[in-house]
């Protein structure tokens, strides 16, 4: 098992690095190949009234003019090691994790990324809960009454739900549920209440956010709970558990449920996973000031070492969410060692 | 020199003003008048462009919070670091630079009023040296009292681009700094009394390199704002700004938004402008821009901070409704679109054939093509947008009653001209700017009328004016003879709009001018004598000389004066647009 974990974790770190070189390379290579140069690169960065020394000058200063294997050098060593980076009147030391200044505001990418993560993190469990709870639940009830009125009409809305983008979802639950409302149940967009703070604000900023997201992955979930019961119900060991006359509410749950939920794990580790990374649609919808959020501020703005720093922290929950849906597997399925 | 081309201006960068000719309006007081909530009668809130020429629900009444958004971010709160309009609208809630602008509606708002100076600048007679004296009594929020050497190091830290790149460079460009200065930062033990000297701890003078008759405007600009050097932070200051205004920071999180609170240091003895009505202002930003619209029509929201109007998705919400309409106002700001005719480039040499293009265009399609009447602009018949100072309504080339082209009048110049059938010649544009292509098409429709046949020639917007358009040996090389420019100022000043596009000593042949076309030694002339003359009438009647000169030469086709649709918030008083910033007034406002 131990050994098990520790060839995982270094093979995250394998796949972290592949990771940053990729994204690397599609910010810093991609643009050289297409004929930029380090002047043209830095005079995004320089202000509008900046003079053609000057942008020189910045290009210097922000490393453009060495190979990029020494760029992507810096920057990884950061990562580990720490930088000093010298944009006001003294050099500045960022220590590791560091992950680089911001091109734009001159300010380190690390407390930003740590700054946003809460809000991912609230939006993304709180709606996993809700997703969860719902999309299961709904699923067993569907597989349980095959072809009925509920069964239909739950299936119906699932596609639904898995159809309708969340930009359009968002919008709607918006113009009905919040603008102008004096009895709204959510607050205005942009707000984002840390729990610690005030539970009951944080819940209050969150939960149409939560239920619009949770309506789009619950769909999906209900399916695939419905399909993974329809067939473990058929199986032979239900028929024996049943005939040994073990109360319905145990062979469904204890039995049919657990068969059909590793394929569901599987899933949900992967959506967590995506969604600790940043749910870019739902929280520019509600401009929550998330890891999505600032994920799209960045690539709007080509802010190059926020772009890396959060695509890196978006790679860690996927691989970190798969590796413990691994180790989930063993204690879902028993036949599941892992070794 | 002046840098700022507004290619480069990002889209944000609106520093917008309103303008006389919409409607509406009622006899609502202005802000400095007294009163309560009936001044100024009931109908001012329900009309259409309301704010443009009154105020809307005046009121003293305080307390409160005002709630702000941003669809993208500030360059920098720095005010050593900010270039965008809306900042410097917004700036005066927390810092007081040694002049500013009314916080006044209409015309008044153009004027310069002292702030932290106790009068206007003093001239010497060369107009190369300027003398504020600073009031006694201003503070930082905590509690140090502001002097002259405040608000020299605030200048000197804003001369070194590195830390600060957002901001202008007016005093880096004009001012007599020691050769090789480098800014406080890098130049830490120079002596730059040759550029700044403080006398005393209550008088500032600057020393400039050549005369400027309105060094008053520079004045009023942000990086006059005092920061005091222990305090300083270089990049980072922007994170806690030591407040001079009646506000202060209480949380900045920068990339997510900030909140003012006030500022017990403030005294308002010192201060006439300000009536600092809302307990406080919560700003948020990266908000999404729809979602901003929504709010504010809702009365969720007060004010989209960035002033450049609401997105396509309520423009045609806000106009089709006529309650929604009566709560909007549609100010023309200080940007003119329009298109530079090369006399370089023949036939353009001729005046006759200059003349045809401004006859048989139909500026309707251009107006049009700019994004119609409400979100496109107002069609311009001269350079001066109406208002800067020094603006006249004149129209020397009427194209038909309909604005749509005077087919017969253009044909005369044609043959005037000797080209009676028309001639071929190319239009630029840049690539990335499907407006400035829609306005090259539409040019390309109309003057096709009488003969003039125009082939589109897009180019990156980067290379724009430096390689193609704006290189004198390329444009005639490759027969550019009409560009697509566009231009705006930085504050309403004929100074600031014109001088950067019809001052033809400008033009370099290696390229890199906003000026194209016009190059009239007249015109250089007229430049310099309004440099020289500190009289302001004298000044701005100059500057309507050389309006309409360019005019009389025809080396430009003015397209459109911007204007940005504004809702105004449901639940502010005293709402206003400011003309020298074209977006409603952020300091007058207060809360219901």
């Amino acid at each position: 098992m131990v050994t098990y974990i520790i060839r995982r974790l270094i093979w995250a770190v394998v796949m972290l690095s592949i990771v940053s070189i990729i994204t690397f390379a599609i910010f810093f290579l991609v643009p050289r190949l297409a004929g930029a140069t380090s002047e043209s690169l830095a005079a995004r960065y320089v202000g509008r009234t900046a003079s053609a020394e000057q942008v020189k000058v910045a290009a210097e200063k922000l490393g453009f003019n060495d190979p990029l294997i020494v760029q992507y050098g810096r920057f990884a060593k950061g990562i580990v090691a720490g930088a000093d980076y010298d944009y006001g009147p003294g050099v500045e030391h960022c220590p590791a994790p560091c992950f680089g200044y911001s091109f734009l505001t001159r300010l380190p990418v690390w407390p930003d990324l740590l700054d946003r993560l809460p809000v991912t993190m609230s939006l993304a469990f709180g709606a996993a809960v809700i997703w969860v709870i719902a999309g299961v639940a709904t699923g067993v009830l569907s597989a349980l009454r095959r072809g009925s009125l509920f069964d239909r009409a739950a299936m119906g809305v699932a596609l639904a739900g898995v159809s309708l983008p969340i930009f359009f979802t968002g919008i709607v639950s918006l113009v009905v549920f919040s603008y102008g409302h004096p009895f709204r149940i959510t607050a205005p967009g942009g707000s984002f209440t840390p729990i610690e703070e005030n539970p009951a604000m944080w819940a209050y900023n969150l939960i149409l956010p939560w239920i619009t997201l949770a309506f789009l992955y619950a769909a999906g979930y209900a399916r695939l709970t419905r399909a993974g019961m329809l067939e473990t119900m058929n199986e032979e060991y239900i028929r024996t558990a049943r005939a040994k006359g073990l109360n319905e509410r145990v062979v469904v749950v204890k039995h049919g449920l657990r068969g059909a939920l590793t394929p569901i794990l599987t899933i949900f580790g992967l959506d967590l996973g995506l969604l600790l990374g940043g749910a870019v649609l739902t929280e520019s919808t509600y401009s929550l000031p998330g890891m999505g959020k600032y994920a799209i501020d960045a690539i709007t703005n080509q802010d190059l070492p926020k772009v890396m720093g959060v695509t890196l922290v978006a790679a860690f929950f996927v691989v970190f969410a798969n590796l413990i849906v691994d180790l989930l597997y063993a204690v879902v399925d028993p036949r599941v060692r892992l070794g | 020199m002046l840098r700022r081309r507004l290619g480069m201006a990002a889209t944000g960068a609106v520093l917008a003003l309103a303008v006389a000719a919409c409607g509406g309006g009622s006899g609502s007081s202005t802000p400095s008048s007294s009163g309560g909530a009936a001044a100024g009668g009931s109908d001012s809130k329900s009309e259409f462009n309301a704010a443009m020429t009154g105020v809307v629900n005046p009121s003293d009444k305080k307390g409160g919070i005002l709630k702000f958004a941003n669809g993208g971010d500030w360059d920098s709160l720095d005010p050593g670091d900010t270039y965008y309009g809306y900042s410097w609208n917004f700036i005066r809630l927390y810092g007081r630079s040694l002049l500013m602008f009314k916080s006044a509606v209409g015309k008044e708002g153009n004027q310069l009023a002292p702030d932290l100076a106790e009068d206007l600048g003093k001239p010497s007679d060369d107009a190369k040296t300027w003398t504020y004296k600073i009031k006694k009594g201003v503070k930082f929020e905590d509690g140090t009292p502001v002097t002259s050497k405040d608000v020299k190091y605030a200048v000197e830290r804003s001369f070194d681009k590195e830390v600060f790149p957002d901001g202008y460079t007016y005093f880096n460009d004009f001012l007599a700094w020691p050769k090789d200065y480098k800014g406080a930062y890098k130049s830490k033990d120079v002596n730059t009394d040759s550029a700044i000297e403080t006398p005393d701890d209550y008088t500032i003078v600057f020393h400039l390199k050549q005369p400027l008759s309105n060094f008053d405007y520079f004045a009023q600009l942000p990086a006059t704002i005092p920061v005091p050097k222990d305090k300083d932070t270089g990049a980072k200051y922007k994170e806690h700004i030591i407040a001079t205004g009646p506000y202060k920071f209480e949380k900045n999180e920068i990339g997510k938004g900030f909140t003012l609170v006030r500022n017990d240091q403030w005294d308002p003895a010192t201060d006439p402008n300000r009536k600092a009505l809302p307990d406080g202002y919560e700003v948020s930003t990266n908000v999404n821009a729809d979602d901003i619209d929504n709010r504010i029509i809702a009365g969720d929201l007060d004010i989209d901070v960035a002033g450049i109007g609401v997105q396509s998705a309520a423009l045609g919400r806000v106009l089709s409704d006529p309650a929604m309409k009566a709560n909007a106002d549609n100010p023309t700001s200080t940007r003119l679109w329009y298109t530079s005719i090369n006399g370089n480039v023949p036939p353009f040499d001729n005046i006759d054939c200059r003349k045809a293009v401004q006859y048989a265009v139909d500026k309707v399609a251009l107006q049009t093509a700019w994004g119609g009447e409400f979100s496109g602009g107002q069609i311009a018949t001269s350079m001066l947008p109406p208002a800067i100072p020094g603006h006249e309504d004149f129209n020397l080339y009427p194209p038909g009653a309909d604005n749509k082209g005077d087919v017969n009048k253009a044909k005369e110049a044609l043959t005037a001209c000797g080209q009676p059938n028309g001639f071929e010649t190319n239009i630029s544009y840049r690539a990335e700017r499907p407006k400035e292509k829609a306005a090259a098409e539409a040019l390309q429709q109309s003057l096709g009328r009488v003969g003039i046949k125009l082939t589109l020639k897009p180019f990156p917007q980067a290379d724009y004016f430096a390689l193609y358009a704006g290189k004198p040996g390329y444009a005639k090389d490759n027969k550019i003879g009409l560009a697509m420019n566009g231009w705006q100022s930085d504050w309403p000043d004929g100074f600031g709009f014109l001088q950067q596009i019809t001052d033809s000593r400008v033009i370099r042949e290696t390229g890199g001018s906003s000026n194209i076309s016009v190059r009239d030694p007249e015109v250089d002339k007229l430049v310099d004598k309004a440099m020289l003359e500190t009289d302001t009438d004298a000044r701005n009647a100059i500057w309507t000389q050389i309006d309409k000169k360019v005019m009389e030469d025809a080396f430009v086709l003015p397209n459109v004066w911007t204007k940005t649709l504004l809702v105004r918030s449901k639940n502010a008083t005293n709402i206003f647009v400011n003309e020298a910033y074209g977006m409603y007034d952020y300091l007058g406002m207060g809360v219901k």
